[in-house]
């Protein structure tokens, strides 16, 4: 247990200093992808891992809010007024999701919450006036909340690791509260949950809520981080990229997603850099996670972990054992 | 008033009658049997009464109010508690936190997303002691698959009592068993009070024979014969399609 904080301690303090010590603006910048990326994962892996519902049209819902921060602002609204309509907008469209596609589950919620993004993605496309359709919608400026000005790439991190930090805290707190019980229990004998007293569709409406808030949260950060929202972020790859980090990283823990997000970002920015083909790299490693450690990085990890730790505690045993067994 | 009326009951699946005209009625306290040999619609018989199907028309009564059309979740509020046959159960969970879920069930908790449900010291308590009750208060934390079957019928029993049931439905309690779990889970029924109803499947007639105040046969969906144990028994139609000749 004590280990166990003592880990975490570490990974803050290293997230706190990483601007002082990181080699340069370009992987502060990539550290600030990292961690909203993580926040959309952990978003998606509220359905994916802890209800049991895969979505595959989470950008669809992260494109809403992106631009819909972005036409606020085109409109000439404050960065307030707009952060906070565009969270609503996001939460509206969740909503809407929720209400069609938790109709079913399985297959089923996987090919509604499919279409449904297929549907933003061409909206995003075609709806020109609102859009810009191709050429997309630039945001000019970044806000400056209490005088920081996020323009910097420093400050626009620590603004990112504030809002992770809230999102994986308030994760935790579901998790291993009531509800969060409720909704692994929907995930693994929904029948039975409903004979004992819960409103299986309620939890998981609940649930399609927090999940779109933690998606339109990630959203707000990327418009403003790439200043730019094209409908390529709806696209089905950018769905298909997040239940990736979900799954890669160990869907229904709480650090697998964040593990997730850092190794899809890094091979894509950083590695991209190197080799041309990063896209058959990405594959190759997630090829080898599934048959590696199908559970993914974080509980595969621990697992091993654990074989490893319980051999070298059995060598130890059985060394000076092994002469005491023949007196 | 009874504990449980069920009304000229009907239920197809297409032209497959299932549950035929059904009429039941268990008086408070009582302890009925319901026997039929497979595909009786027995277990349909009991999805019908907890609401996870519909009828197709009659009606069923809770304790003298009219559950019809009160969906499933809503029935466990007014008093309604089962088992399945078929075990279900939280299989990554531990035992305890099996029967934490039964608790929180019925409790306004459960829409909390924001307290610690490990450290809510009174479920886990009553938990503790509905685990007790059953036997297996030593090892409330083991993994739920690291239980063995026997175990596994216990934990679906402390599930059931921890939501203290009016009426309690039993579907195959004994299924599985070996002679000596038979026993405990016997000894386990015994135990419940008598102001818990109990309607019980069972086809291990031996214990459930001595259990049972009153037995309902079904056959093909109707029920045949209903009347005190001696009754059943002796009935020339129990013989002919249950007891053999």
């Amino acid at each position: 247990m004590s280990q166990r904080i003592f880990a975490l301690l570490v990974a803050f303090v290293v997230l706190v200093t990483l601007p002082y010590w990181m080699a340069g603006v370009y992987y502060v910048n990539v550290a600030s992808q990292i961690l909203f990326y993580a926040i959309f994962a952990i978003g998606l892996n509220v359905l994916a891992g802890y209800g049991g519902l895969v979505s595959l049209g989470h950008a669809g819902l992260f494109g809403v809010t992106a631009y819909a921060t972005g036409y606020m602002l085109q409109l000439g609204f404050g960065h307030t007024v707009s952060i906070i309509a565009a969270l609503i907008v996001g939460l509206i469209a969740m909503a809407i999701y929720a209400l069609l596609s938790l109709r079913s589950t399985g297959i089923g919620f996987i090919m509604i919450t499919l279409a449904l993004g297929e549907i933003l993605w061409g909206l995003a496309y075609r709806w020109i006036s609102l859009t810009g359709g191709d050429n997309g919608l630039s945001v000019k400026t970044r806000p400056e909340p209490f005088g920081f000005p996020l323009a910097d790439a420093n400050t626009f991190y620590y603004a990112t690791l504030v809002v992770f930090l809230l999102s994986l805290a308030a994760m935790t707190i579901f998790v291993r509260s009531p509800l969060g019980a409720a909704l692994m229990g929907t995930r693994d004998q929904p029948r039975r949950m409903t004979t004992l007293g819960y409103h299986v569709w309620a939890i998981r409406f609940y649930a399609c809520i927090f999940s779109g808030l933690l998606t339109a949260v990630s959203a707000v950060l990327f418009v403003y981080y790439t200043q730019f929202i094209s409908p390529q972020t709806l696209a089905l790859t950018s769905s298909a990229e997040v239940l990736l980090m979900v799954i890669s990283g160990g869907a229904g823990t709480l650090l697998g997603p964040i593990v997730g997000s850092a190794l899809v970002v890094v091979v894509k920015t950083v590695v991209s850099g190197y080799i041309e083909r990063w896209n058959f790299l990405l594959g190759a490693i997630f090829v080898a996670i599934v048959i590696l450690m199908p559970e993914g990085l974080v509980p595969g990890s621990v697992r091993l972990w654990r074989m490893a730790w319980r051999k070298r505690e059995r060598r130890a045993s059985t060394l000076p054992g092994g002469a005491e067994a023949n007196p | 008033m009874s504990a449980l009326t069920v009304t000229n009951l009907c239920k197809s699946f297409g032209g497959l009658h299932v549950t035929t005209n059904v009429n039941l009625n268990v008086e408070p306290g009582e302890r009925r049997l319901i026997i039929g040999p497979n595909g009786a619609g027995k277990t349909t018989l009991f999805n019908l009464i907890t609401g996870e199907l519909t009828p197709d028309s009659g009606s069923i009564e809770l304790l003298g109010q009219d559950i019809t059309r009160v969906p499933s979740r809503r029935r466990a509020h007014l008093g309604m508690a089962r088992t399945y046959q078929i075990i279900t159960l939280f299989g990554r969970d531990t035992i305890i936190h099996n029967v934490t879920l039964a608790l929180l069930g019925l409790s306004s908790a459960r829409w909390n997303p924001l307290i610690d449900l490990k450290r809510q010291g009174h479920f886990v308590e009553h938990a503790q002691a509905a685990l007790e009750r059953v036997g297996l208060g030593n090892i409330a934390n083991r993994p739920l698959g690291q239980t063995s079957y026997g175990e596994r019928r216990r934990v679906e029993i402390a599930m059931a009592l921890t939501q203290n049931p009016k009426v309690l439905l039993l579907d195959e309690p004994f299924a599985g068993l070996s002679i000596d779990e038979r026993r405990d889970v016997h000894q386990l029924l015994l135990a419940i009070p008598r102001d818990v109803t109990i309607v019980m499947i069972e086809h291990n007639m031996d214990v459930a024979l001595e259990f049972a105040e009153r037995i309902t046969l079904l056959h093909f969906g109707e029920v045949i014969v209903e009347g005190n144990r001696a009754e059943v028994v002796a009935d020339p139609r129990t013989r002919e399609v249950y007891l053999g000749h």
